[in-house]
């Protein structure tokens, strides 16, 4: 499989469905039956087994064409997280059922991890879910969701053991946010808007046919959503000048009144890091080809988060008296994160949620350390307790 | 480099007195739920409470002196009043009026600033300095309001701090004879509160069309005027942002020695230590840089120069301080329940007030002779 074979096929697909008169959800299905979704993937699930490092070559043929955009939302948990782990965890019914709809955005996914006392320490948490014939009856509390108010779906861990040491007695589902029981509620943040929720399973129902890999295996299917999370976050694939930097330079070339030498010296400073960093998620992305993030993700989403905090405190500093003002506290529930559509101090307050969501930085360093460097890990004392047993 | 005199860099008993009555009545009054709960309200500011705070405890009138209706304190005690404000980012037109307005007054002098200043020092009066809250001790006058034939002004200036609550504004305006210092009454102007960036700290739009104005000073002396209230103001924020910076360690250590993972205290991990204890080394140099800069301003000795450290020093300080208590509060930091928030919004807009540091930096080079 070279680019120039992958090109050929988008050809020949647009050529059989004009963009231009196709309808959106159609054209999308078919690219997806086309094997043109994630060319990665397998035959029959949005693919053709091609190196993931070609997938960008058939993302350009189709912007050229002005094809439909598949995600619309930006929400990345559905592509980025839940898609690899039904793809490595599922059986072939998941597979087949969850990946098309997810892939053409019919149906939108939020990740029902993390909770009020289990943030860094996932395995800590505490949601239950008990077998009942066919089904898991699954109680709980889940927090900081993002988009769990236009999710269809979520996934979801659990407790099925208390009764061993904590990463052991974890349990992994594909929950259907419309099911009786499950209650989402706002959760305001710093910016004003509700971007994320609480989310309370009560009682929720789950068929056994959702749960994804084998009972007590949540923790390890939970790994790879994490380490997917952490190159979906910090391995975008941008062109020169691709967000942040990209706006804080244009109103740089376009405002010379706010410029003094001491903020260009730092403005060029950044540059220099968003285009190494830019440099170093492709060359990241070439070496994804077997499919399997490593811990390079967690210096990405390190080295990505600290940037975007740099930046957008620098823009505020550049624009001075513009600076002191806000463009909206109104709380709204949006249906996406808009960086690059609001203004600088939204910018600002949103980017602190950067280096906390999908793992703290100090998680993502601990994480280097150890299994990069191979420093030895601190103390640990929960590592052979029974969950139940362990200091909260 | 010349002589200095000894600086006093600690908090008298009197001082101390002071800190304690102004942080009961802010504890009392001013909790973070309570701010919460106004900041989206018509009434973002607690005009009861400032009214308590200016007149009861006298805080408005500290710098102003005795036979003005003040203490006759100084910048020395403005500034730990200033301390206590930014450990609870209360919403009261303080740095505005008993600041900003203030100072402006007290060194213009004249029989204008005397009939103003005892009001303003009891309380009765709340003022604001029409410039944007971004102005830097040493800009140039500004030249967006002018003076007419009549005397009346017309003109605007932008992100007036505190206007929106301000009953006289003090209004730098360009006439035929020059610069000169207003006093405007803020009924005879147009005030536009503006979508704040710092919920607990508004700025507004001041537009004036043929508004009724009195001569306060003119000439250089207006200038000289305005420019000490700037650096003042400059000089002693550098305690707010001590204060700022002060709530942003203890709440975080507390949170931390609270906070479980891992089957421990997160605040036990040692890459966590570390960064508290480095935030701690900042608070150090914070609070004697801030000091410092209150003990020049308020014995009139090296006063461009402590203003300028303090600003360049102690304001990324605040929103460093700041920005670590969000990141180590989690999830949990970035809600709007939490009142962090607050406090990064005022850490970052204290940045931009008086000057980035980047330009106190650029302006100390010239003071302490270090060309580019
Ligand atoms: C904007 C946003 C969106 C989010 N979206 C989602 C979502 O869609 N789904 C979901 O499940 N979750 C989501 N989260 C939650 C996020 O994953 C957690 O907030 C994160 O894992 C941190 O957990 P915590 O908040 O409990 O912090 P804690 O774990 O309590 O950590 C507190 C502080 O201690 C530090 N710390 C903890 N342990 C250690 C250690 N061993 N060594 C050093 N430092 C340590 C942390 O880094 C942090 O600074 C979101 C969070 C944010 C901010």
């Amino acid at each position: 499989m070279t680019p120039d074979d992958l090109q050929a096929q988008v050809a020949g697909f647009l050529a059989a469905h004009d963009p231009k008169t196709t309808d959106r959800l159609e054209f999308l299905r078919a690219r997806y039956d086309a094997g043109l979704a994630w060319v990665h993937f397998p035959e029959g699930l949005g693919g053709q087994g091609a190196p993931r490092a070609l997938q960008p070559v058939v993302e350009a043929a189709f912007a050229a064409a002005g094809a439909p955009d598949n995600d619309p939302r930006r929400i990345g948990i559905g592509l980025g997280m839940a898609a690899p782990t039904i793809l490595a965890f599922g059986t072939d019914e998941q597979r087949t059922r969850y990946l098309r709809p997810l892939w053409t955005g019919e149906e939108v996914w939020c990740q029902l991890f993390s909770e009020p006392g289990a943030g860094s320490d996932l395995a800590a948490l505490a949601t239950r879910a008990v077998r009942d014939g066919d089904d898991w009856v699954v109680t709980g509390q889940k927090v900081w969701t993002s988009s769990a108010h236009t999710a269809r779906w979520g996934i979801l861990v659990t407790r099925t053991d208390p009764d061993v040491p904590k990463h052991q007695g974890m349990t992994y589902f594909l929950c259907d946010m419309t099911a009786p029981g499950v209650e989402v509620r706002p959760l305001r943040q710093i910016t004003g808007e509700a971007e994320f929720n609480e989310v309370f399973l009560t009682g929720v129902r789950i068929p056994d046919t959702q749960r994804l890999g084998a009972v007590g295996e949540g923790w390890k299917v939970a790994q790879t959503t994490l380490m997917n999370e952490r190159v979906a976050i910090g391995g975008n694939a941008l062109p020169r000048e691709g967000g942040l930097i990209g706006m804080v330079s244009k109103t740089w070339r376009e405002r010379p009144e706010l410029r003094t030498p001491e903020l260009r010296d730092r403005l060029v400073q950044h540059w220099v890091e968003a285009e190494s960093l830019r440099l170093a998620a492709s060359r990241l992305r070439q070496q994804l080809t077997a499919g399997a993030p490593g811990p390079e993700g967690s210096a990405m989403k390190v080295a990505f988060s600290e940037l975007n905090q740099k930046l957008t405190g620098l823009e505020i500093e550049l624009l001075g008296e513009e600076g002191l003002r806000y463009d909206d506290w109104t709380p709204r529930r949006p249906e996406k994160v808009d960086f690059l559509g609001r203004e600088a101090g939204y910018r600002y307050l949103r980017a602190k949620g950067n280096s906390i969501e999908g793992g703290t930085s100090e998680i993502l360093r601990n994480i280097i350390s150890e299994r990069v460097l191979g420093l030895p890990s601190e103390p640990r004392v929960d590592k052979d307790v029974a969950w139940k047993d362990l200091p909260r | 480099m010349s002589e200095l005199p000894t600086p006093d860099l600690l908090y008298s008993e009197v001082e101390e007195d002071l800190r304690a009555s102004v942080r009961d009545l802010l504890t009392d009054q001013a909790s973070p739920a309570a701010l919460l709960a106004r900041v989206e309200t018509s009434e973002p500011y607690d005009l009861k409470l400032w009214k308590t705070l200016a007149a009861d405890l006298g805080a408005a009138g500290l710098m102003v002196p005795e036979e003005l209706g003040g203490h006759g304190a100084s910048a020395r005690e403005t500034a730990v009043v200033l301390e206590e404000l930014g450990r609870s980012v209360a919403p009261v037109p303080f740095l505005g009026s008993a600041v900003l307005a203030t100072s402006a007054l007290l060194a213009a002098g004249g029989s204008v600033a005397a009939e103003l200043l005892p009001r303003l020092a009891a309380g009765e009066l709340t003022g604001a300095l029409a410039v944007p809250l971004s102005t830097a001790p040493g800009a140039a006058f500004p030249a967006t309001v002018s003076v007419n034939g009549d005397g009346t002004l017309s003109g605007r200036a932008g992100t007036v701090v505190d206007a929106s609550v301000a009953e006289l504004l003090v209004v730098p305006a360009t006439g035929p004879d020059g610069p000169g210092l207003y006093a405007v009454e803020a009924s005879a102007a147009q005030v536009t509160e503006l979508v704040s960036f710092d919920l607990t700290r508004r700025v507004a739009d001041v537009e004036l069309a043929n508004a009724a104005a009195r001569l306060v000073v003119s000439g250089a002396a207006a200038e000289a005027a305005l420019d000490n209230a700037l650096t003042t103001a400059a000089g002693l924020l550098a305690s707010e942002q001590t204060g700022l910076t002060e709530w942003a360690l203890t709440t975080t250590v507390t949170y931390l020695k609270g906070r479980y993972q891992f089957g421990r205290p997160v605040g036990g991990f040692q890459s966590l230590k570390h960064r508290l204890a480095n935030l701690y080394t900042d608070l150090v140099n914070a609070r004697a840089t801030a000091r410092y800069a209150a003990d020049a301003l308020a014995g009139g000795f090296d006063v461009p120069i402590a203003v300028a450290v303090a600003q360049a020093r102690v304001a990324p300080i605040a929103v460093h301080a700041v920005e670590e208590a969000i990141q180590l509060h989690g999830g949990i930091g970035m809600t709007w329940e939490h009142p962090a928030h607050l406090f990064l919004k005022r850490a970052k807009s204290d940045e931009l007030a008086f000057g980035t540091p980047g330009r106190h930096r650029a302006r100390l080079a010239d003071l302490v002779d270090l060309p580019a």
